[in-house]
């Protein structure tokens, strides 16, 4: 495996499952691995297995609800779609997510402008 | 949270289903993904295993789903027990010893707890039982009757006081064999208590069937009423379930049965500890006993929310208006200071605690040693196991999942050892609630009951995480390389396992010595107490209760009555005397250490009574002979059968009765005999003999005074005859009877009971504790002994070969038995050093509970310390021998 591709932080699986069935409605386990690793460029080092602890995790929580129904080229294969709680859970989780960059952002930059420390201390984040 | 924990939960359960279901996802992503590769131009191979590779792991991604979805945890619990059940019984000797250590531990600890917990900790069997308090004056020397009160006095305080919701009351004077039963025409004795009619309301006992007493039925005059007890229903009755309405003839009356009383009161067994108590009959409170003085004993319960104090305080209040006798204003005030109510439960059981609790750390500490003797096992056996575990943690085992798994085993074990346990403690406890004659209350109610199932799984619990946590972390410190390596011979972590046992040995052999300690000091005590000298003979002697009727019709002085009853005594004596083997024999209403009663305080002719109260002498009335009959000396002369109504009243005093005499007034060389005491009669009551100091009440309490009255010239409660005999009394036992049925056909087949009875049952407390600590001491030092064996044993194992290569160099059998001896008496010595520490610190735990003995017995610990050096040697001399017959060549070969 490249080792340039980024190790996906704990937590961070459920988070995209959530965002890729809100986007792209009810899919297969496969589907959703796919549509990750396009979406992240590659990026992300994602071993497919994995998604599957993922979704049972997400379901037990109810926040996604699955069907065995029938893909385009016809094969049998059990669907994903989010639910109402997980739509709440995914907004939530998002803003969470945002803020953390956010602050991530900030403090890495600290490094290269140490004079903006006055700035940072009076933001409420 | 919880609605995960249940899907969590579903899925452990039907995890069939979710497998099937996963295997079906993970092959339609597979069967996506090769298809998109092929479309993307790659052999239909590239495909697959690029397919693959995506995934990353099948058999991964399967964990990591079940993991998440599942209870993971149970999962290596159910596959560490399956493993455990699987070593264990490839390793059944092994396996069976650890059980049997367990179970000896456990069983003994569980039944001790069932007695503390039963006398102890759990509340009375009644309801609301913390409301029940005992009401009497504390303690004096006058016996029974100044613990009691007249039915005067209990009137006053139950409408007086205002902390009591209602006080009711016993007959206290009731004596063994008070009813003849006539069953077709067979006469048995049998025993009831007669109480107040509100004594079940009070106490809160239901019937199991028909009632118990109404008000009515204690009424002068009333209808006969009998209840019975649930074990006199069963034993005397056949359980007959039409019993309720019957009529009984007892004692030359029609009593009706108005009902049973249920298994779970037994009167004996919380009042009368050690007595048999068969039946209740209602106290006639406003009849005859009005006029017999000190009679009953109060209970009462206090109204909700009364606190201790507020009820002393409120009897404190009543006590001075209480009189001994209406009619008598000058007894008025008599009870002052005389009427305390405790807890009923302290009454019942206060005086045990010391005792239970010592009772409680002796067997505590046999479970630790248990423990320590399983720890030293299970280290053998891990040690035995370490290459399994170095193998299993190479594989990728964690540590904590190691730990685990020796854990499992430890608790495994200690839940097998605690059902062996629970078993032998089931037989314990039924065996010691059949001892009746044990004076321990409550006894009889004895059962494995919630609380001590609770107990057990708890002292499960915390033994198997004694025993196994050390050999267990023990075994995964380890390191890894080395145990792979390490053939267990001279090695580091050998060496480290081995300081370790003998800190485990050393523990053990502190902790027997411990045990052995008190176990002697309790028997010291008890030989003491068996030494004691009673005041009479206790062998050779028995009694009987035998029946008489005294009754002259229309006799107003009372002489006839005695004159008839003075005949009816002398031939009684008369045909006993003329059995063989009978060497005395002789009639007194009471015997020294089962019932007694006090008349007042005569005093020497001219001398005032003293200001402070002082309790009167306990009373036996008796015939002449009877002295004799029980081997007490007098001093002077006894009694003859011409010391009739109307001649000079005489009496015989006890020892100390007379030293206080002598201290009142001026006789001759202080010498009672001859002297007169003053009685209200004009000739007053002239002092014939003084006799020995009787322990009446207790065997190691102190001796009060006593006073004797000849039967011609008092009214006797009662006749026991007492029979001294050259041959064993039990041999006599027919033919008294049948003399005693030649004068008297109602005679009832009362028990002839030896006097050593009485004393046993006086002792049977000091010597139930005494006997328990002993049992539980010698377990401790036989498991030591094991300790011992076991820890020498497996180090001769492990230095065989060292052995071998000293032999080989010229060492002598005598010289490596001798090595492996010192080693052993080392440790022991150690240890038996430190239990003594511990022994003398824990003196004053144990002090309370001795008689006569210091706890810092010289000889007990002598004895104790010679005694296990002397299992040490034994113990470490087989293994010695062993390493003495090791052949070097053998040895040397063996690795």
């Amino acid at each position: 495996m490249s080792p340039s591709k980024l190790d996906l932080l704990q937590g961070t699986l459920d988070l995209m499952v959530l965002k890729t069935l809100t986007a792209m409605g009810p899919l297969h386990g496969y589907g959703i691995a796919r549509r990750i690793e396009q979406v992240s460029g590659d990026e992300v080092l994602l071993n497919q297995g994995t998604i599957y602890a993922s979704l049972v995790r997400l379901e037990q929580r109810g926040w996604i609800a699955s069907n065995w129904g029938v893909s385009g080229n016809n094969r049998k294969a059990k669907f994903y779609a989010i639910t109402v709680a997980g739509r709440q859970q995914l907004e939530e989780d998002s803003l969470h997510w945002k803020r953390l960059t956010d602050v991530m952002d900030r403090v890495l930059d600290l490094n290269n402008e140490p004079g903006d420390l006055p700035d940072a201390e009076g933001d409420p984040a | 949270m919880t609605r995960r924990l249940l899907a969590r939960v579903w899925a452990f359960f039907f995890r069939k289903r979710r497998d099937a279901d996963l295997e079906a996802e993970l092959a339609a992503h597979l069967d996506f993904a090769i298809e998109e590769n092929i479309e993307r131009g790659l052999s239909p191979q590239e495909a697959r295993r690029e397919a693959l590779a995506k995934i990353g792991g099948m058999q991964q991604a399967r964990e990591k789903h079940r993991e998440t979805r599942g209870l993971m945890k149970i999962d290596i619990v159910m596959y560490d027990l399956r493993y455990t059940f699987r070593t264990l019984g490839r390793d059944l000797g092994f396996t069976i010893a650890a059980v049997l250590i367990l179970a000896l531990g456990i069983g003994a600890n569980v039944a001790v707890f069932s007695v503390v917990n039963t006398l102890l900790l759990r509340p009375l069997p009644f309801p609301d039982s913390h409301q029940l308090v005992w009401i009497a004056p504390p303690p004096t020397k006058c016996g029974l009757s100044c613990a009691t009160y007249s039915t005067d006095a209990y009137d006053e305080f139950r409408t007086g006081s205002r902390s009591y919701q209602d006080v009711t009351g016993y007959f206290a004077f009731s004596t063994p064999g008070n009813l003849s039963l006539n069953q077709n025409g067979s006469i048995v004795p049998a025993t009831s208590i007669d109480v107040i009619a509100n004594f079940f309301q009070v106490l809160g006992v239901q019937p199991a069937m028909g009632r118990l007493l109404r008000p009515e039925d204690g009424l002068d005059g009333a209808a006969p009423v009998i209840v019975l007890s649930d074990a006199w229903w069963r034993r005397q009755f056949n359980a007959d379930p039409s019993i309720v309405g019957k009529t009984l003839d007892i004692n030359h009356q029609q009593a009706t049965v108005v009902g049973v009383l249920p298994p779970s009161f037994d009167f004996g067994a919380v009042f009368a500890p050690g007595t048999k108590v068969d039946a209740i009959t209602p106290l006639d409170l406003y009849g005859p006993p009005r006029d017999w003085g000190n009679i009953i004993t109060m209970i009462g319960r206090t109204k909700p929310g009364v606190s201790l104090s507020q009820a002393q305080q409120d009897a404190a209040a009543v006590a001075p208006r209480m009189c001994w006798n209406n009619k008598r204003p000058d007894t008025c005030g008599s009870y002052k200071d005389g009427v305390v109510p405790v807890p009923l439960k302290d009454y019942v059981s206060g005086r045990l605690r010391s005792s239970l609790i010592v009772l409680w750390s002796a067997v505590g500490m046999i479970l630790l040693i248990a423990c320590v003797n399983l720890s030293n096992l299970l280290l053998a056996r891990s040690t035995a196991r370490s290459k399994e575990f170095a193998m299993r943690a190479a594989l990728g085992a964690s540590r904590m999942r190691i730990v685990g798994q020796l854990l499992t085993e430890s608790f495994v074990l200690s839940a097998i050892g605690a059902l062996a346990g629970l078993g032998l403690a089931w037989f314990l406890v039924y065996w010691l609630a059949h001892q009746g004659s044990v004076a321990l209350p409550l006894l009889s109610t004895l059962h494995i009951d919630g609380a001590a199932l609770a107990w057990t799984v708890l002292i499960a619990v915390v033994a198997a995480v004694l025993f196994g946590l050390a050999p267990g972390l023990r075994t995964a410190a380890g390191n890894l390389h080395e145990s792979l390596k390490d053939t267990g011979a001279g090695s580091g972590q050998g060496r480290r396992n081995e300081r370790f046992r003998s800190v485990l040995v050393v523990t053990e052999v502190a902790l027997a010595s411990v045990l052995l300690v008190s176990a002697g000091l309790l028997l010291r005590s008890f030989v003491q107490v068996l030494n004691v000298d009673l005041g009479f003979e206790s062998t050779h002697a028995a009694a009987i209760n035998a029946a008489y009727d005294d009754s002259v019709p229309g006799d107003k002085t009372g002489d006839l009555t005695a004159q008839k009853r003075a005949v009816i005594f002398q031939q009684m004596i008369a045909r006993v005397e003329a059995i063989p083997g009978v060497q005395a024999a002789g009639i007194s209403d009471y015997l020294p250490l089962s019932q007694n009663r006090s008349w007042g305080l005569p005093l020497p002719k001219g001398v005032t009574p003293p200001k402070k109260q002082i309790d009167g002498p306990l009373v036996y009335v008796v015939t002449p002979g009877f002295l004799r009959a029980m081997g007490t000396r007098v001093r002077g002369r006894d009694f003859a059968w011409d010391d009739g109504p109307h001649g000079q009243q005489v009496v015989i005093i006890n020892r100390s009765y007379a030293r206080f005499l002598a201290g009142l007034t001026k006789w001759p060389n202080n010498d009672a005999v001859g002297q007169t005491l003053d009685n209200g009669t004009p000739g007053g009551l002239q002092v014939i003999g003084v006799a020995d100091d009787v322990h009446e009440e207790s065997t190691e309490g102190d001796t009060g005074w006593q006073i004797y009255y000849p039967q011609t010239q008092a009214q006797p409660s009662g006749a026991q005859l007492v029979v001294r005999s050259t041959v064993p009394p039990a041999t006599l036992a027919n033919s008294v009877l049948m003399a005693l049925r030649s004068l008297n056909p109602h005679q009832p087949a009362a028990e002839f009971r030896p006097l050593q009875t009485f004393v046993d049952h006086a002792n049977s407390p000091r010597r139930f504790f005494m006997l328990m600590v002993a049992s539980f001491a010698g377990l401790g030092l036989l498991l030591a002994a094991i300790g011992i064996y076991g820890v020498i044993s497996y180090t001769v194992t492990r230095q065989t070969q060292e052995i071998g290569i000293r032999m080989a160099l010229g060492a002598t059998m005598g010289r490596v038995q001798r090595q492996v001896l010192g080693g052993t008496l080392r440790l022991a010595i150690i240890g038996i050093a430190l239990g003594a520490a511990v022994s003398l610190a824990a003196a004053k735990l144990i002090s309370s509970l001795l008689f006569a003995t210091s706890p810092w017995d010289g000889i007990t610990y002598v004895a104790v310390a010679l005694a296990l050096l002397a299992v040490a040697f034994v113990a470490g001399y087989l293994p010695a021998r062993r390493a003495s017959r090791i052949d070097p060549m053998v040895a040397l070969r063996a690795n």
